[in-house]
């Protein structure tokens, strides 16, 4: 038994062990023989031959050392520290098994790598931020440093009191210094020729002075008043450790009550099993503590950091391997290609985000005079849809060039359909009903006969494939012959331009992407789409419109007369201002214009008409004018 | 034994005349005439070219002026004639069909400000930098009679523009203040003063035709009730405006002609802020006139050119521009809505049309019909990305095809300067101020 567990590849072992004990067990029942015949070891710890492995562990017990050999054996045996009886693992074995899979050395070295590029990030950034040369920039970042470092102080003394007197300590750092250094007491030269100026200049003493209100601010010490402190504690929140009222992040978090320790770590030891869960809860918290926020990296950092703490602490953890999942298994966006609202292609299609009104003219330095000009501008427009590729084979693009790209062709041979087999087989009647299958087949049965009869002469499967291979070959794109007979050498009938020649002026094809149908025998997929239309149709929403399907029931119903009776086309094509050639149109008169006066459109008013209906009784204008 | 016969009622195929088209009975079945939407689009895509190749806007030039064109009037009667005022001085009245000039006159020693029709259309008014204003018959003086005036008033200060009541013998004239006077007088029946800058131009309301509108060099329009003695209330903006017009549909509406590119239609009742900003003019805009239907207005700019603006509509929806016109410095819109006319400064009157590729003359009603059904089929598919592109594209000269790209630019530059400002300032610091809004300095009551 063990020499069998020894035995399987260390990978083989750890996927055992983590769907547990009994898989464990069943690698060892006797369904075992017949895996090793498949499966040679690829290294077994001891160098023995592989034939010893076949030795069951009770065979083992009971043998005694009899022949010479046997002896030989298990001195050997006893040698590389072999147990013999002892059913546990070698020390050699514990080893191996302890090293790390090849998948999980490449997912830590994967890991790894990411945490040092962004470390890199990181320090490129504070480089970067070093080098900004804005002074008030830095004042500003100094400001804030030290009131963080004010802020962390104060949560530090209350939680730990040692902490806090080294901080304490470092934070006087600066204070010191400038104590040291000779800034802000008005000895530099500036300073010294502001003190000159000092007596007349009004300014300047008010400079001097603030030079000197720095130099005592910077100086002063840092007061701490640990008895007021507690005494605020004592009457507050009184006899409670402040880790009781923080919030606990899980329900697996040791009791702050018997830790007796800053919650903070207690969610470490709490929530190690699912980093992010930690982050999540973590940075809430962190905003909550100090108002600057963690920038992004720093997160990740922590959360490499934690990462590797939580694999430390319990390796081969069953959540390991979700939460390690890489990001090209993820589910990819099945997204329906994005439709285009056609003229006559009905489609999805998403409101534009556009504000109501642009410039209603494009206007351009060219002049457009000839139709041809018209058409080489519309064309413009459409030039732009082209360079767009096609969605689907954009959507298809990175997901192939992913790492699963080796082994996607593999999976989907198991799949796949034999095309061999398709095409080479006599094709065979296929027995599918036109109409829906209904439950008695004995009432379709002379229904289908008849279908039957009728199709007798036709074999669909075999058509359908020819077509598709027409489809195929036409798809094809071809070489172009661009050879002149007789330029540059002799012409004639009967020869034939030089082979060299041909070669040279036959222009190869470039090879098409393989096509989507290639394994599909049963579907043509039309790879061609019309480009020409696309260019016609509308790619978004217009404004008014709130749903694609208004707009399409604004364009849908025609107005011509080839479609609608005379009466109606001339409905539907009334302009909404209608003018007389030749007729003043006088300004619209204050009666006119109240909306309570009921008096009729005065004649030779305004031709203004907002419906076709009160066209009938427009008033002809009273006369016309010179 | 009896006979069916085929009746028919003849009303169904007889024509009425023999130039009559036959009559085809037609079978309106949707399943006879597939394609519908297909074909409609096609036959719009073609009459959006169609309308591009013929959008020849330009019509004719009147050229006799010897300066530059600074004011022109419509005949309230007469759709051929219109009268126009020059710089030196000169007033030309002309036949538009015959395009010819029918009548000249000196009118005034140096600018001839402003000029006006008479409602009645047998006599206008003008006014000149001699601090005159002139009533003059439109008809010319017979044989033998000298060129006079009617009247002759004589102010003490230069008037700068004069605009006659659309119903009863007023007009009102401007330049130091706004004055109102009776025809038969000569001193104002009243005069308006808010503020002591000089006003560029007054304009009456032609529906409300007691109110009038008139804009002054401090930057502000104000308005006032013929019936009152003080002025009602004024809009100050950013710049001057120099011109403003009144709709003529909407009786509360005007549009005024700024110096900073921009025309602002208002809401009389609401100067607060105009109802709609029109941009598009490069320069700044010295006149504007309205379509006497009220959907549109025309605009004169510094820049060359004019535009056309739909009232409802933030940009121009046409612009016309020829090599030779210089700064158009007046625009009327004919009474029939046909036409455009625009003086400009180097001393032609030019005639355009106002839908430019509109087929002048008498239509055939198939024609009209055939128009009718482009137009629908234009408008229902504009949307479209070819029809759209096609129909937008208009032609500009470099000047201001390079200015307008400066302007684009320098627009964005401040919108992002804002944008940063923002970004970096406590919210709420920087409110968001509306392309309307910008622009109102203040509302004095």
């Amino acid at each position: 038994m063990l020499r069998l567990a020894a035995l399987l590849p260390v990978a083989n072992l750890e996927a055992h062990r983590e769907k547990g004990a009994p898989t464990f067990l069943w690698a060892c029942s006797g369904a075992v023989g017949r895996m090793f015949q498949s499966r040679q070891p690829e290294r077994s710890p001891w160098g023995a031959p592989c034939m010893l492995s076949m030795f069951s562990l009770a065979a083992l017990s009971v043998l005694k050392a009899q022949t010479p050999l046997e002896q030989e054996i298990f001195s050997l045996l006893h040698k590389t520290k072999q147990p013999v009886t002892d059913p546990l693992l070698t020390p050699l074995e514990e080893a191996s098994l302890r090293a790390m899979s090849l998948e999980e050395a490449q997912l830590r070295r994967a890991e790894l790598q990411k945490a040092r590029a962004l470390q890199s990030y990181y320090e490129a950034k504070a480089r970067r931020e070093k080098k900004i040369k804005s002074k008030k920039y830095h004042r500003v970042l100094q400001k804030g440093r030290s009131r963080k470092a004010l802020k962390e102080f104060e949560v530090l003394k209350k939680l730990d009191p040692e902490a806090a007197l080294t901080k304490l300590e470092e934070m006087e750092r600066p204070r010191i210094e400038e104590r040291m250094s000779l800034k802000h007491q008005n000895k530099g030269k500036w300073a010294r020729s502001r003190a000159i100026m000092a007596k007349y200049n009004l300014e300047a003493r008010r400079a001097m002075q603030e030079q000197l209100a720095k130099n005592k601010e910077l100086t002063q010490k840092v007061r701490v008043e640990p008895e007021s402190d507690e005494e605020i504690d004592m009457t507050g929140e009184g006899l409670l450790p402040d880790s009781v009222n923080q919030v606990q992040p899980s329900m697996e978090g040791a009791n702050p009550w018997m830790l007796g320790k800053p919650s903070s770590e207690a969610k470490d030891s709490g929530t190690q099993e699912d980093p992010k869960d930690t982050r999540e809860s973590a940075a809430p918290e962190d905003a909550g503590n100090e108002e600057e926020v963690v920038s992004e990296e720093e997160i990740l950092l922590q959360d490499f950091e934690q990462r590797r703490c939580a694999r430390q602490q319990q390796a081969g953890s069953p959540e390991r391997h979700s939460e390690w999942a890489r990001p090209d298994v993820e589910i990819r966006n099945s997204q329906p290609r994005e439709s285009r609202l056609g003229i006559w292609s009905p489609g999805q299609v998403e409101p534009a985000v556009q504000e109501p009104e642009g410039p209603l003219l494009s206007e351009q330095l060219g002049r457009l005079q000839t139709l041809e000009e018209m058409d080489a501008l519309g064309q413009e427009e459409g030039a732009e849809e082209q360079a767009q590729p096609w969605p689907t084979r954009a959507l298809q693009g990175p997901e192939e060039e992913g790492s699963f790209g080796e082994e996607r062709p593999a999976r989907k041979q198991k799949k796949m359909i034999n095309l061999q087999a398709v095409l080479a087989e006599e094709s065979h009647v296929i027995q599918c009903p036109s109409l829906p299958v209904s439950e008695e087949k004995e009432e379709d049965e002379d229904q289908r006969l008849m279908i039957k009869e009728a199709f007798a002469g036709d074999d669909v499967v075999a058509d359908f494939l020819q077509e598709k291979h027409k489809a195929e070959q036409a798809g094809k794109p071809e070489a172009v012959d661009l050879v002149l007979p007789g330029w540059g050498e002799w012409g004639g009938t009967g020869l034939r331009p030089s082979a060299r020649k041909r070669k040279r002026f036959l222009i190869k094809p470039v090879p098409e992407l393989p096509r989507e149908d290639r394994h599909l025998p049963h579907v043509i997929i039309s790879q061609q789409r019309n480009i020409l239309a696309a260019a016609h149709q509308v790619n978004e929403l217009p404004f008014p419109f709130d749903h694609c399907q208004q707009f399409e029931r604004s364009v849908r119903a025609p107005v011509g007369p080839t479609w609608n009776t005379q009466r109606g086309f001339q409905k539907l094509t009334a302009p909404r201002i209608l003018t007389q050639p030749g007729h003043i149109i006088q300004p619209i008169s204050a009666e006119e214009a109240s909306p309570r006066s009921a008096v009729p459109i005065r004649a030779g008013g305004p031709d203004l008409l907002p419906t076709a209906q009160q066209s009938r009784h427009r008033p002809r204008p009273r006369k016309k004018a010179r | 034994m009896r006979v069916k016969v085929l009746s028919r009622n003849p009303d169904d195929y007889v024509r009425e005349t023999k130039q009559d088209l036959q009559r085809v009975p037609r079978n309106y079945d949707p399943s006879l005439h597939p394609f519908e939407v297909p074909r409609e689009y096609m036959r719009a895509l073609n009459a959006t070219k169609l309308e591009r190749v013929f959008a020849k806007p330009f019509l004719a030039s009147l050229d006799g002026h010897r300066d530059g064109v600074n004011c022109m009037a419509k005949h309230p009667q007469s759709l051929s004639t219109v009268l126009s005022g020059a710089c030196d001085g000169e007033v030309r009245i002309w036949n538009l069909t015959k395009r010819e000039c029918i009548r000249t006159l000196q009118a005034h020693e140096g600018f001839v400000r402003g000029i006006c029709a008479r409602f009645c259309g047998t006599s206008f008014f003008t006014v000149g930098d001699d601090k005159t204003v002139k009533h003059w018959k439109i008809d010319g003086p017979g044989y033998g009679e000298e060129e006079e005036p009617m009247h002759t008033i004589l102010g003490k200060t230069v008037y700068t523009g004069i605009d006659h009541h659309w119903k009863e013998a007023v007009f009102a004239t401007c330049g130091h203040q706004v004055d109102i006077w009776d025809e038969q007088r000569t001193s104002p029946i009243c005069s308006l003063t808010w503020g002591v800058d000089s006003i560029n131009s007054v304009k009456f309301n032609p529906i409300e035709t007691y109110l009038l509108g008139s804009c002054a060099s401090d930057r502000n329009i104000v308005l006032y009730d013929m019936r009152q003695s003080t002025p009602l209330k004024k809009v100050i903006l950013d710049m001057r405006t120099n011109t403003l017009c009144w709709n003529p549909m909407e009786a509360f509406i005007f549009t005024s002609a700024n110096e900073d590119h921009n025309l602002y239609t208002f809401d009389m009742r609401f100067l607060e802020s105009p109802v709609m900003v029109h941009m598009d003019h490069v320069s700044a805009v010295l006149d504007v006139d309205y379509s006497p239907t009220g959907k549109e207005f025309v605009s004169a700019s510094f820049d060359k050119s004019i535009r056309i603006f739909p009232v409802d509509k933030g940009h121009s929806r046409e612009v016309y521009h020829t090599k030779r016109m210089q700064h158009v410095i007046t625009v009327k819109w004919t009474s029939d809505s046909k036409y455009i006319l625009c003086g400009s400064d180097e001393m032609n009157i030019r005639l355009w049309k106002a839908n430019a590729s509109e087929k002048l003359g008498v239509l055939a009603p198939r024609e009209k019909a055939a128009m009718n059904y482009s137009q629908k089929l234009k408008e229902k598919f504009h949307h479209h990305p070819q029809i759209k592109r096609i129909a937008r594209h208009r032609h500009l000269p470099k000047a201001i095809y390079s200015q307008a790209k400066e302007q684009r630019i320098m627009r964005e530059a401040r919108r992002r300067k804002e944008l940063n400002r923002r970004k970096h300032s406590k919210p709420g610091s920087l409110p968001f101020v509306p392309e309307k809004k910008k622009h109102i300095v203040a509302v004095v009551k």
